[in-house]
Parts: structure tokens; C-alpha cells; sequence
């Protein structure tokens, strides 16, 4: 194993862990405030979708800033029908899973495609109408940092998405724990109706962050297709929101923490993939299939059990909808 | 004197009940107002009105002199009204400074803490409360917990506090620092609405005392002219007698002996720490103490519903720990549990239901197999007429009754020996009388004693100490998951029980 290797393991696993990353520091915000946005691989994938549609019609701008857009929408969507019309977040949001991959999958047929491609942009050549990769996202790396051994790789020589994921966490951190602005969100999801007698607006600041982690999602999967893996394939994010959800959970709902979780994960994927290379160890496609289920129910027991979301120091009133009674 | 708040005409109607009917009420500046009642008068109704949880259905409200609109409590804390609830409301996993800073805009985006802090703790100190901003709020005591639900609204600026039952969760000497920084905020020109239903707290605070009962004012008086059998007679509508007679009887022999019992609570936290108590043929003994130091547990633990790690519990001679409820009720265990409506019946069963909810499986109630309605039903006229239980019909949903008739409808179903036809062993009430109006306090008192006389033992947990010192033979002290003390009532003053149950005066006894 020479130092290359390793450099390059280190540098694929930032790479990788940003996926959940990204997706992790929306859903954090939106847990912190009592929601629970179980339809995060859905529009992740969705994310990952748009970004590979308009990345083909307009470039890599477009297709990061509509990602976004859709994402805020589909949170939009969510939070009509768990915070205002108080549904089970549960199955709604597993429901939204279902609508995103679905919805996503179709363009995978080619002539719904280029329908799509031509609407968007009558002007693009045959090639681009019928490919199934973007152009992936340029690396950009740092000057002079970049050229520290092994560090320099690992941290200092990535797309622009990877840097943006850094900040933000360090940003949304400030934000939760030092700002009047935190602590009406961690407030709102500890005990919502005392928050309503201050005087907060406890449906606008859940509706907010519910938003908020939709289009982190959706970034996320936009940072996956463009920025990672730029090759379409039905059901490209094959599970990674789901593995997000659980990195909240080990991160403690810290965005801080959800940045070593995420290259903890993105470490133990990476260094699969590479043993595979030696011919060592298999790594299992039923492995990923099953996470979701796993995920769900783990997260299931956490909120529906009082005395393990108090040990996990989970917010208090997570997955619970808030009514003022009268 | 200057009038703070003037309400006039007040009506709120709630799904058959007029909660609120025509109701008046006025604050002065720098009086403390009593507002007393029985539960269910409206006291609680007519503060959350003005505190803009509930709109009036009819009825104006007058802010020193103008008259408002309060549409939610956003509004009514512009208007410099605040309100301490009953159930505290404080998030425990955050800081007290988190916790009174939480929804003001003068704050700014970035928290300052040292500086907010700093202005917190004077504020403390000036009403000679020790609290320090950073501490968790779950590491407080109820006492500490109220100080900061009441520094949240005076760091608000808040000029009229409205506190509902304030003194529920408090020892005799939290109480008496709340009294104190009371009529401290009072001096400096403040009005403070005291919610009660507590006579003696009425005389120990207040400058005037309005009575509600049924939804309406029915009397308004400066406490200096009146006396307590005034109040309760307008709080009951009728005359209350305030001793019970209690016939001497020889306490003969052991009916429950606890001993070094140990159990952990739901959070895995071990909540009794070696229980031992005696409990004999002929005798109340009483538990007091402050809600949450093993009451519940120890109750728990009797019945059967929690497993116990250590010690034991005979009953007879019969070591009943770890059993089925069954097999505890079949030794002669009645139980009577908190909440009525919660834990004690099924609501949307009929009355005769609920009155053989636990003896339908026996004979002569039950074949075995088919249950004898006939034979139920009969004896459900009897039992309603003996516990005086005011029901429609006995095939009416238990939901239906209040919560003095549903405590009757327990003690029926308990105490009447339906299940052998013989009277209970042993009693054990945790809570009997609370959230009852008097008429009902006394109905259990009286029955607990009676049938103390006739041969059981009873044991009854309870939060007032009164209560306990008046219908108890003996009375366990219990903190921390211990009885720290066992005394007969009049063999300590109230000022040393208080010391007790705060686990500050450990009993030489």
C-alpha cells in the first residue's frame, strides 16, 4: 500500500461521506424542531434527478440551483401534510420515498428523456439527447493547502459542493447552539407548546425546517450524481438517504458530529469498494437493499420509546405533531 | 387604587358547560388576589382567557383602564400579563437561561450569554432566590423550577402574574419563599392572581379573595373580613366541617409487612432504596411526600404492575411480590388508583361495566363462560344507591360522570367485597381524593375511615399533608425512595414534616 493509495482512499472517502453530509445537516434541523423527514431518500434522488437533467440542458449551475428548488418543494409538500394537516411522519414520509423514487425513474427511458432535454433546450445535439452521464463537477484544489501529504488530498482537493458542506456545518452548528434563532428551533422540538406560550410561531418554524431539509437532500443527491458517480441509473442513490437518517441519529442531532459520522461512513464504503479491487471480502448488494427497512424500524423504536430517546438525548417531542388545544 | 385588569361579563361555553357564566373580576395594582374554588368552578377557564389561550364567547377585558382584544398569549405577554401553569413549562434538557430567554426578540441573533446571565442571577437575588443560569433545568428542584417559571415573566417585565395552584408541588418551605418574593413583586407595584382551592393559602397570602363555583362569582371580600367557614360554605354552597370523627380502635394484628424493598423506576433508576413498613389490621397509615421520590413505584410494586429486585411484601404471612395482579387481588388486596379516569375505569364502557370490571369472572357474577347480566345488574342497583353514585342509567358510558362520582364508582367496585362477599384485607389508595370537591374529599375520607374500623388495613399515599395528618393513624414520611419517618399525627408540627419531606432533617426516631 503506498501513499498514493492511501491518499486516494482518504480523499474518496471525504468524497463519499459528503452524500451524507449534505443530507444529514437538513434533516438535523428539521429533527432538532420535532419533524421527522422519513421521505429524505426520495428527494435525494430527486435532487440527483434534476441535477442530471439540467446539468445535460444548462450546466452545472442550473442543475445544483434547481436541485434545490425541487428539494425546498418536496419538503414544502411534506410539511403541509405532517405539520399543518398532522399526519403520521411516518408514513408520510415514506410515502414521499416511494413518490421520489418512482417519479425519478422515469427518466431513465430514453424518449421521455430527450422529450424532456428538448423541452428544456430545443438546441442540444444528438449525443447529449441520448447519454446517460453528465460532466462531473470540477475539483478545485486549494493552493498550496492542497499540497500537504495526505492531508492535503484528503480535505484540500475537492468540487465546490465538498467545501460548501464543511461550512455549512460549521455555520448550522453556530446557528443551533449560539443563536436566539437555535434555540427557538431546539425549543420548538423539546416542548412545542411552551414555546407557543412565548409567543413562537411553532407551524412557521417546523415548516422552515422541514424546507430546509428537503433541499439539503436534494443537494445532497444533486452532490452525488454531478459531483460523485455522474452515471444515471434507476434508483442511483440506492439507499444513502436512509443511511443519512441513521447518521443524525449516531451524530446526536450535532451537526458538528454528523461531520466525522459521514466520513466514518463514507470511510467504511470506500475502503469495501477498495478491498473488492484485491479480490477480499464481497461486498453484498442485499446489504444496501435492506438498510432502508432497518433504518426505518430503528428510527421507529427511537421515537415511540421515551426512555431511549431520552438516553440518545433525541429531541423531546420528535415525530410528534404539534395542535394547540382548546 | 389603581384597577390593573377589570374583567366584565365574561362567557365561555365549552360542549355542555358553560364553564365561565357572566363572570366579573378585577386586579388591583400591588394586591395579591385570591382565586378561589373548588375544581371545575372556572378559575383555570376564566385565566386562560386572560392569558389569550381561550377567546370569550362574550365579555370585555381592561388593561389598567383600556379596553383589549387578547387573541393569543403573544398578545396578553405585550400587555405585560404572564402566567405560571400549572404543569411547569420548561424544556429539562435545557439551561434556565434557555429557558427564560426562549421567544424574546430583544435578545438578538447572537445569545450573549455571560451578559444575560448576569442580569438573571440579580434578578434572582433580588427576591433572595440562589439560581444559576447555566444549570440544567432537569438538576432543579420544584421549588427552583417555579422561581424560574416565575423569572421568566419578570425578566418579561410582566406586571400582572397569574399563578395557577402554585403551591401543589411545593414543600411547606418552598412555599413559604414563594409567599414571600409574592408579596415582595406585589410591594413593587405588581397584581398577582392566585389560583387555589387551598383555604389556609387564601388567609396565608391574599389581600382580597374572590369565590368562584359553578361558573360563576359568588363572592368577593378583603380577606382581613372573612374567615375560612365563610369561604368554604360559599366555595361548597354549604356548611363544611373540617374535623372527622374517628372511633378508637385497637390495632390487633400485621396485615402488610414491607421489608428492604427495592425497584427501579421506568428510566432504569433504582426509585426504592429499601422500603420498610407495617401496615396493621384496623389502621390508616398514610405515605406523604413530595410526587416522585417512590410513591408511585412503592404502589406499583403492591399491586403487582412492577417487578420488584429485593425484599419482600407479606401479605398474611403470603410473600406477594412478582405476582400477578390476580393472584394479589385474590389475597384481599383492593386497589385504588390516581386519576380515576386515567387508571381507573374504562371510559367508554357503561357504569355497570366498570362496577365489575374485576369481579365478572367469578361466580355468581359468571358461569364461566357467559356472564349473568341479571344478576350484575341487580347488584349494580344496589351498589349505586350504598356509594350514592348520581348516574343517568347504569348502561351509560362511565366517561359520563364527574370525577367525584367516578371515585365512588371505584370505591364500589373495590371495597364491596364482590369477590367473596367479604371486605378487603388490605386498601391501598394512592392519590384518593385528588382533583375531587370537598363534598367528594369527604365521601372518601368518611368511607376509607369506616372501613378501617370494620377490619382493613389501608394504606394511602397522598401529596396533602393535611389530608394525610387528619384522616392517617400513623403517617410515613418517604423521600428518596425511603420512609425517613413514621409518626402519629400531632407528634410533629408541620414546619419539621415540611424539613422532611425535603430530605433536608432526617427523623431521630
Amino acid at each position: 500500500m503506498s501513499v498514493e493509495w492511501i491518499e486516494q482512499v482518504l480523499q474518496l472517502t471525504v468524497q463519499m461521506g459528503t452524500v451524507y453530509l449534505l443530507a444529514s445537516l437538513g434533516e438535523i434541523y428539521a429533527e432538532r424542531s420535532g419533524v421527522l423527514n422519513l421521505g429524505l431518500e426520495g428527494t435525494m434522488i430527486m435532487g440527483a434527478a434534476t441535477s442530471f437533467i439540467f446539468s445535460l440542458a444548462y450546466g452545472h449551475f442550473a442543475a445544483i440551483i434547481m436541485s434545490i428548488i425541487v428539494g425546498a418543494l418536496m419538503g414544502f409538500i411534506l410539511s403541509i401534510l405532517v405539520v399543518d394537516m398532522k399526519l403520521n411522519q411516518v408514513i408520510v414520509g415514506l410515502a414521499l420515498t416511494m413518490l421520489g423514487i418512482g417519479l425519478s425513474g422515469f427518466i431513465t427511458f430514453p424518449e421521455i428523456r430527450k422529450n424532456l432535454l428538448l423541452r428544456l433546450n430545443p438546441y442540444l445535439p444528438q449525443e447529449i439527447l441520448a447519454t446517460q452521464q453528465s460532466e462531473k463537477l470540477p475539483e478545485i484544489p486549494i493552493p498550496l493547502l492542497s499540497d500537504i501529504p495526505i492531508l492535503g488530498k484528503m480535505f484540500f482537493s475537492h468540487n465546490i459542493l465538498v467545501y460548501f458542506s464543511l461550512i455549512a456545518s460549521l455555520i448550522m452548528w453556530f446557528i443551533l447552539f449560539k443563536t436566539s434563532i437555535g434555540l427557538t428551533i431546539r425549543s420548538v422540538g423539546e416542548n412545542p407548546s411552551m414555546a407557543d406560550s412565548l409567543g413562537v410561531n411553532v407551524y412557521l418554524v417546523r415548516r422552515v425546517t422541514v424546507i430546509l431539509s428537503g433541499a439539503f437532500a436534494s443537494l445532497a443527491g444533486a452532490y452525488f450524481f454531478i459531483g460523485f458517480h455522474p452515471f444515471w441509473r434507476e434508483e442511483v442513490t440506492a439507499g444513502r438517504g436512509f443511511i443519512a437518517l441513521a447518521l443524525v441519529i449516531l451524530a446526536t442531532w450535532n451537526p458538528l458530529r454528523a461531520i466525522l459520522g459521514a466520513y466514518l461512513f463514507g470511510g467504511v464504503e470506500t475502503f469495501q469498494y477498495r478491498l473488492q479491487l484485491f479480490g477480499l471480502g464481497a461486498q453484498s448488494p442485499y446489504f444496501l437493499a435492506m438498510l432502508p427497512y432497518i433504518v426505518t424500524i430503528i428510527t421507529l423504536i427511537i421515537i415511540s420509546t421515551e426512555s431511549i430517546k431520552k438516553r440518545l438525548g433525541a429531541p423531546a417531542s420528535l415525530g410528534i405533531p404539534y395542535s394547540r388545544e382548546e | 387604587m389603581e384597577e390593573l385588569v377589570s374583567l366584565r361579563g365574561i362567557v365561555k361555553r365549552f360542549p355542555g358547560v358553560v364553564a365561565n357564566d357572566n363572570v366579573d373580576f378585577s386586579l388591583r395594582k400591588g394586591e395579591i388576589h385570591a382565586l378561589l374554588g373548588e375544581n371545575g368552578a372556572g378559575k383555570t377557564t376564566l385565566m386562560n382567557i386572560l392569558y389569550g389561550l381561550y377567546r370569550p364567547d362574550s365579555g370585555e377585558i381592561f388593561i389598567e383602564g383600556r379596553r383589549v382584544k387578547i387573541e393569543s398569549p403573544r398578545d396578553a405577554i405585550k400587555l405585560g400579563i404572564g402566567m405560571v401553569h400549572q404543569n411547569f413549562k420548561l424544556i429539562p434538557s435545557h439551561t434556565v437561561l434557555e429557558n427564560i430567554i426562549l421567544g424574546l426578540k430583544e435578545v438578538g441573533l447572537i445569545i450573549n450569554y455571560k451578559a444575560i446571565g448576569e442580569k438573571i442571577k440579580q434578578l434572582a437575588e433580588s427576591y433572595g432566590w440562589r439560581i444559576n443560569p447555566s444549570a440544567y433545568v432537569w438538576q432543579l428542584t420544584a421549588g427552583e423550577k417555579q422561581q424560574v417559571e416565575l423569572l421568566k415573566l419578570l425578566y418579561r417585565d410582566a406586571k400582572i402574574l397569574i399563578l395557577d395552584e402554585p403551591t401543589s408541588v411545593l414543600t411547606p418551605q418552598e412555599c413559604k419563599i414563594l409567599f414571600q418574593a409574592l408579596r415582595r413583586m406585589a410591594n413593587e407595584g405588581k397584581g398577582v392572581i392566585f389560583i387555589t382551592h387551598k383555604l389556609d393559602e387564601v388567609f396565608a397570602i391574599s389581600d382580597r379573595v374572590t369565590v368562584m363555583r359553578r361558573g360563576k362569582v359568588v363572592f368577593l371580600k378583603e380577606t382581613s373580613k372573612t374567615n375560612m367557614s365563610e369561604l368554604a360554605q360559599y366555595m361548597v354552597g354549604r356548611p363544611v366541617i373540617f374535623t372527622i370523627e374517628k372511633k378508637e380502635v385497637q390495632p390487633s394484628e400485621e396485615v402488610m409487612v414491607i421489608k428492604n424493598l427495592k425497584a427501579f423506576n421506568d428510566k432504569g433508576v433504582l426509585a426504592l432504596k429499601g422500603v420498610n413498613l407495617t401496615v396493621m389490621k384496623n389502621e390508616i397509615v398514610g405515605i406523604i411526600g413530595v410526587t416522585g421520590n417512590g410513591q408511585q413505584e412503592l404502589v406499583e410494586v403492591i399491586s403487582g404492575l412492577r417487578k420488584a429486585t429485593e425484599g419482600s411484601i407479606l401479605i398474611d404471612g403470603v410473600n406477594i411480590v412478582n405476582n400477578s395482579p390476580e393472584k394479589i387481588i385474590k389475597l384481599g388486596v383492593a386497589f385504588i388508583p390516581p386519576e380515576p379516569l386515567k387508571y381507573g375505569i374504562i371510559p367508554n364502557l357503561t357504569i355497570a361495566d366498570n362496577l365489575f370490571m374485576k369481579a365478572y369472572r367469578y361466580k355468581p357474577y359468571s358461569n364461566g363462560v357467559l356472564i349473568n347480566w341479571k344478576t350484575i345488574y341487580e347488584k349494580s342497583e344496589e351498589l349505586v344507591k350504598a356509594f350514592q353514585i348520581v348516574s343517568p342509567s347504569l348502561s351509560a358510558q362511565a366517561r359520563s360522570l364527574s370525577g367525584g362520582n367516578l371515585q365512588r364508582l371505584i370505591l364500589a367496585r373495590e371495597l364491596s367485597g364482590l369477590i367473596g362477599e367479604r371486605i378487603p384485607r388490605l386498601i391501598v389508595a394512592a392519590y384518593p381524593t385528588k382533583g375531587l370537591d370537598i363534598g367528594a374529599t369527604e365521601f372518601v375520607h368518611k368511607t376509607l375511615i369506616e372501613y378501617s374500623r370494620r377490619g382493613s388495613g389501608i394504606l394511602i399515599v397522598s401529596e396533602d399533608v393535611e389530608e394525610a395528618l387528619m384522616v392517617c393513624d400513623r403517617v410515613a414520611v418517604m423521600h428518596d425512595g425511603k420512609i425517613v419517618s413514621v409518626f402519629k399525627p400531632g407528634e410533629l408540627d408541620i414546619e419539621k414534616i415540611g424539613l422532611m419531606m425535603a430530605g433536608v432533617e432526617i427523623a431521630s426516631t
